[in-house]
């Protein structure tokens, strides 16, 4: 609740939305206080008067009667009929959305098929309908507009109980022996309240516009009553003569309205956890750039490309979260290099940082150097990042339906791909797509060229995604946890496609994975990393057969390999640290059996040449 | 494709179905004897007992229905009394003038709120993004009958550009460019509302897609960055944004009653307020469902054109 | 020892494409008959790729899905109707530990449902209990006043093995309980549920799709495919020397450091809605004859208590 008003609070739209619709709450609920003048005692003599005259502050209608008094008493009216429509639907749409959601089945197809049936009529026929059925007046246009409004509630609060009644808690509950109205009421409710709420504040603008629109049309308060819609409606006739007896009420829906939206987006923004992290921005062409220092000197080295001392980081509010800490790194010609590390360690971070792919903002490179053949590409303009991308340095992802463009046929794709970096002809490039797509072995490859994504099986999908990384013959291909989403079987065809072709083509390979077995079966060198940084390196079978550093070791421990057998494993006590709360010196320390008083203090130097550790006391000897 | 579309035109059937029984439901809540309150001021005996017959309202509320149904198929949607003539003349009359006013309003709002939608999220925080946003908001809380006379205020009594209301002008009128120049406000007025909706929630469809892995995917290709949005992006918003287009219609044609108000347009919207107020309860009922009707095979084309866009649900 | 758990002919089918008045325009087998054995105390270990139908079995047997035929007996007793009836007997332990957990309750409230619910207890009855549990899942009691986003995966995996035992059953599904969390806290994880094991005298049904973790927690593993077991047998034997070419080509496919990459069978599961009529590998199968594409072969006894479903089994 704290942290939904602190939300709010920040957000200035919002709080001018507030600070307007407050003055204007303020004002009607001490109408009946003011000196004002009956809002319907019609005095003919005073007829349109102009605003600040004799007495009139904002003048009269064309019966003479006080438009401020008017304009009060109206916005009272327009304002209690709004948000009462608002709770009706808003109340009776939740309840209906809940149970067809909930219960689902039959009962949600007859509820749904019914609501669609409400929202295939544009909505103010049915409210015309509604009213010509029930004869004009408010109340019965306040009935229209809920009625109308329900449909809308009751569709979008089915669709979130739908999502929740499929989460895991609502099982566990049913395991835990709760009924349905048990479930439905302390499971299900909470977690669909918000959602209502935002549904609310964001339409009670809206339904005070449809309200006020039936009044103007004459259907909904009747004379001499007046809501701010009829104040608007009759004073049409004489817009032209006396358009101030327009422009009054109408500016009063305008300001209600509008302040209502903004108060409305806020609570929608506040509530929504998705806005929360200020996740919702648009990620950049490039990474962003902010380099202190100067980069380091370039070292003649015969590396296609090399990470200097690389630093990323998210800033995200006044957190900075260091997911690459400084990390160096070689690839040769040819070679294939695995990185390695758990979750959140920093290397899809490291692997996006070499093109500038890191979602920016949050994301900014903020040191080092990535040199492709010898020249750095951090800080690059972004025509030459963009020349090099996919045509030098090609990346796999690891989810290939997620990253394949889902409204594409893969052909497209593929001829997208060639066609950015070659001037050739279309029919060139769909025959060069098909012989890539036999390349990686898809049978009948000239029919599925025509293929969608969601046609193909997953380990077709990332043959066309491997197929793309291939189709300007790269130097250097960049494959991120290429396997992790496929199954076991699948998984070792598309690695063994993998390393059949880095054979063929002598293109050099950095592979991500957390799996030491494909590291294992895959690469020539590996590094390891842990909290951002690299913390041993050196040839696969030297740190699997023999690993320096106590983390590697111990994870190489705790991960059991077939064929072991049934056995007690070596777990590590704790959790990887925060990366926007890195302790002091070595990362690893306080899950470290090993560690001493200096591992905490001083800064621990990646060593050795070749072989690398990040270790004073690291268990097998580097040097 | 066919059998995409062939399906959709069966599975209209019972939504129109529906249609017919809400509005038949809605117009059986009237109080009072039905043809009496039917025919309010033109309750002559004579009448009374033509309704009768033709409506079958003495008999039960379910004989009544097919009876209305029956009728409608054969193309009798009844008569107006206060007007003296079929309920389906009056209302294709009128309602050709809607579909111009309306359609030029929906395309208006179709292209710029995709246009202003696509800047906004691709100069997100910039100044456009920030100019368009506060548009979107006014857009959005104005009152369109407010704004229609504002308009008619600005531009036509005090600046003189524009006529103030009508379809063509009463004299030498009836010409394209007559027409156009009449179109012009009221097709504006109306369009705002729906343009500001269809841009903040292309804005918002956008922000989503760009986020997605695919995008990464082209950008890591080498794609550039106009194709990336114009293209990879925009495109796969669209599967989100052409359900919004298709809801917004319906508050284009629904705002169309009040505009046409405002500017004495001679639409179906206007005559349906007319009927309520004289109580032609025939007409209110047969307007009704025709534009429902028509409303309904809008949506179908919107499916259709998601469908196209959309190769995941075209089974 | 006497049985925990058996199902006999277990089956179930999903509508696929549900209509309002008519038949549903197709059916998929999400689970053929499927009889097995889980014996008191044993650990059996349920393998399998995506899609093969071991949350659907998992799910058949604590009670949140009814079966389309077959029986399930516990503790012989054969099930009851409701979850509620199951709770008390057999629990589950989810895949995704955060969603898992409802994000509007605390912890304490979260464990004391099945308390209240199946057990019926009194307030510091229940207090007890909990502070019980949360010790013997090495969590520190001022957690319990918490709510789960402030959970590390790890943490949130342990909350919900305290539900399971919360409930007080003697049998805990656990599907995939550590897929989704990191290899350094895996460990952490297995290593508890085998104290708990030791400790509670409980039974596990462990499902997973990673071999070496089944094979470092299970006396006995069952190896799914397409919906039906393929072969059954001692943890120790089962991968070592496969009888079924299946299993064979899963253990031969997964990542082992020091070997070269293999098992290169290619072709694809076959259309659920369409089974074949015959056996449901023999489309990626190297020894597959006339007769694996016409009949359906059964599981049964290769040698020991070794079965798998094939009509000509490899040899050891
Ligand atoms: N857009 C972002 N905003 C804020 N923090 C981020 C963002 N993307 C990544 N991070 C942080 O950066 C760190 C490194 O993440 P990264 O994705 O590189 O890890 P990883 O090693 O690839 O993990 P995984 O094995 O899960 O893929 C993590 O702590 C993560 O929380
Ligand atoms: S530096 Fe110290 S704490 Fe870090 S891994 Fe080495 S021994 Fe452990
Ligand atoms: S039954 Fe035939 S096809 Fe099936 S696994 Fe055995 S040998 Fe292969
Ligand atoms: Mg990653």
């Amino acid at each position: 609740m704290s942290t939904f008003i602190k939300l709010l609070a920040r957000n200035r739209l919002a709080i001018f939305g507030a600070a307007v619709l407050g003055v204007i709450i303020l004002l009607i609920v001490v109408t009946p206080l003011l000196p004002l003048p009956d809002p319907d005692a019609t005095a003919t003599a005073d007829r349109f008067k102009r605003p600040f005259s004799d007495g009139f502050i904002l003048g009269t209608d064309h019966l003479g009667r006080d438009l401020l008094s008017r304009l009060l008493w109206g916005t009272q009216l327009s304002l209690a009929v709004g948000l009462a429509a608002a709770l009706i639907a808003g109340t009776v749409g939740a309840a209906i959305g809940i149970v067809a959601g909930y219960f689902g089945g039959r009962i949600d197809n007859v509820i749904m098929r019914a609501i669609d049936m409400l929202m295939a009529f544009p909505y103010i026929l049915l409210a015309l309908a509604i009213v010509a059925a029930l004869g004009p007046g408010l109340l019965n246009a306040l009935y229209a507009v809920a009625a109308v409004n329900i449909p809308f509630f009751a569709r979008n609060v089915r669709g979130v109980t739908v999502s929740i009644a499929h989460k895991e808690f609502v099982d566990a509950a049913r395991l835990s022996g709760m009924g349905h109205i048990r479930i439905l009421t302390t499971e299900i409710l909470p977690n669909v309240l918000p959602v209502v709420i935002i549904a609310m504040s964001t339409t009670i603008g809206w339904m005070i516009l449809e309200t006020a629109g039936l009044s103007f049309l004459g259907l909904g308060s009747q004379p001499p009553q007046a809501d701010l819609g009829s104040m608007l409606g009759e004073a049409r006739a004489a817009l032209i003569t006396a358009p101030h007896t327009s422009i009054v009420p109408g500016m009063m829906i305008l300001l209600i309205v509008m302040s209502v939206n903004l108060l409305g987006d806020g609570v929608r923004d506040a509530l929504d956890p998705r806005l929360r992290s200020g996740a919702l921005s648009r990620p950049m062409a490039a990474t962003l750039v902010r380099r202190d220092e100067t980069p380091p000197e370039e070292a003649e080295t015969e590396a296609v490309l090399s990470l200097e001392n690389l630093q990323t980081r998210f800033e995200v509010g006044s957190r900075i979260y260091r997911a690459v800490g400084g990390v160096s790194l070689a690839i040769n010609p040819g070679e294939c290099v695995g990185l390695i590390g758990e979750s959140g360690s920093g290397k899809s971070v490291t692997a996006l940082s070499v093109m500038g792919l890191v979602a920016s903002p949050p994301g900014i490179i903020t040191g080092g150097a990535v040199r492709l053949n010898g020249q750095d590409l951090i800080g690059a303009p972004y025509r030459r990042l963009r020349a090099l991308r996919g045509d030098r340095v090609a990346y796999i992802f690891q989810d290939p339906l997620s990253t394949l463009h889902p409204l594409y046929r893969v052909g497209d794709q593929l001829t997208e791909a060639i066609r950015v970096h070659h001037r050739i002809s279309r029919d060139a490039a769909h025959e060069r797509a098909v012989k890539l797509l036999e390349d990686v072995r898809i049978p009948n490859a000239r029919a599925r060229i025509r293929s969608y994504p969601h046609e193909l099986s997953g380990g077709m999908r990332q043959r066309v995604a491997i197929a793309m990384a291939l189709a300007n013959e790269p130097e250097v291909i960049i494959a991120d946890e290429p396997t992790t989403a496929l199954d076991v079987t699948v998984q070792a065809q598309i690695l063994k496609l993998l390393d059949d072709l880095r054979r063929d083509r002598g293109v050099s390979i950095l592979f991500i994975t957390h799996d030491f077995g494909v590291v294992g079966q895959l690469c020539d060198r590996v590094a390891v990393m842990y909290a951002g940084r690299i913390v041993e390196e050196g040839t696969t079978a030297e740190v699997l057969d023999a690993p320096a550093h106590p983390y590697t070791k111990r994870l190489i421990a705790c991960v059991p390999e077939l064929g072991a057998g049934r056995r007690e494993l070596h777990a590590i006590p704790g959790l990887p640290p925060a990366v926007d709360q890195l302790p002091h010196g070595c990362a690893f320390a306080p899950r470290c059996h090993k560690a001493t008083g200096l591992c905490a203090t001083s800064e621990i130097e990646l060593t050795g040449t070749g072989r690398k550790v990040r270790c004073i006391l690291p268990e097998e000897d580097v040097a | 494709m066919g059998g995409y579309i062939l399906k959709r035109l069966v599975s209209a059937v019972p939504v129109l179905l529906g249609i017919t029984v809400i509005v038949f439901a809605i117009m059986s809540l009237i109080p009072g004897d039905p043809a009496t309150a039917i025919l309010g001021s033109y309750a002559t005996p004579e009448n009374v007992e033509k309704l009768n017959r033709d409506l079958g309202l003495d008999k039960p509320l379910v004989q009544q229905y097919f009876i209305w149904i029956g009728n409608m198929l054969q193309g009798d949607f009844g008569r107006s009394f206060a007007l003296n003539r079929p309920v389906l003349d009056e209302v294709l009359d009128r309602f050709s003038a809607t579909l111009v006013l309306a359609g030029a309003a929906f395309i208006l709002c179709a292209v710029l709120g995709i246009i202003a939608g696509v800047i906004s999220a691709a100069r997100q925080y910039g100044w456009a993004d920030r100019a368009i946003t506060v548009a979107v908001i006014l857009g959005i809380s104005i009152p369109s009958f407010f704004l229609g006379m504002m308009m008619i205020l600005f531009f036509a009594v005090r600046l003189k550009w524009l006529p103030v209301s009508g379809m063509y002008a009463i004299y030498g009128g009836g010409d394209l460019p007559d027409l156009l120049r009449h179109l012009a406000m009221p097709a504006i007025a109306l369009s705002l509302v729906a343009t500001g909706v269809v841009a903040r929630l292309s804005r918002a469809a956008m922000l989503e897609v760009l986020r997605q892995d695919f995008i990464r995917t082209a950008r890591a290709k080498g794609v550039g960055e106009g194709r990336v949005i114009w293209g990879h992006a925009l495109r796969a918003a669209m599967v989100s944004i052409i359900p919004v287009l298709g809801i917004q219609a319906g508050f284009v044609l629904s705002g169309a009653v009040y505009i046409e108000i405002v500017f004495q347009w001679p639409g179906v919207g206007r005559m349906l307020v007319d009927a309520i107020l004289k109580r032609d309860l025939l007409l209110v009922q047969g307007g009704v469902v025709f534009v429902a009707a028509c409303y309904v095979f809008f949506n179908i084309v919107v499916d259709v054109a998601q469908s196209l866009l959309d190769p995941r649900i075209r089974t | 020892m006497s049985l925990a758990l058996e199902t006999r002919d277990l089956t179930k089918t999903f509508d696929v494409g549900k209509r309002l008045m008519r038949p549903p325009k197709a059916q998929v087998h999400a689970v053929h008959p499927t009889s097995l054995n889980v014996e008191n105390g044993e650990t059996l270990g349920i393998v399998g790729e995506s899609g093969c139908g071991k949350s659907t079995l998992a799910r058949m047997l604590v009670g949140l899905l009814p079966p389309t035929s077959g029986t399930i007996e516990i503790e012989g007793l054969s099930g009851g109707s409701s979850p509620a009836d199951f709770g008390r007997v057999i629990q589950y332990v989810f895949q995704d530990p955060v969603s898992s957990l409802n994000p509007r309750k605390t912890i304490r409230q979260i464990l004391e449902a099945p308390l209240i619910h199946l057990h019926g207890m009194g307030r510091t009855e229940r207090s007890a209990r909990i502070d019980e549990i949360f010790d013997s899942v090495s969590l520190r009691p001022e957690f319990l006043d918490r709510y789960p986003h402030e959970f590390s995966g790890g943490q949130a995996q342990r909350i919900g093995i305290a539900r399971a035992l919360a409930a007080n059953a003697r049998i805990l599904v656990l599907d995939e309980p550590v897929s989704a969390l990191d290899v350094s806290v895996q460990a952490q994880v297995l290593n508890l549920l085998a104290d708990l094991k030791d400790e509670l005298g409980l039974t596990y049904l462990f499902i997973s799709h990673d071999l070496a973790v089944v094979e470092a927690v299970s006396d006995r593993v069952a190896v799914l495919y397409f919906g039906a077991v393929v072969e059954e047998g001692r943890a120790e034997n089962i991968f070592a020397s496969p009888r079924h070419p299946y299993t064979r080509l899963l253990a031969e496919s997964a990542p082992v450091v020091g070997r070269p990459i293999g098992g290169q069978a290619q072709g694809e599961l076959p259309d659920p809605m369409n089974p074949p009529p015959g056996c449901a590998f023999a489309s990626r199968c190297p020894r597959a004859t006339d007769i694996c594409r016409t009949d359906r072969p059964e599981l049964r006894p290769i040698e020991g208590d070794q079965r798998a479903a094939c009509h000509h089994p490899l040899d050891p």
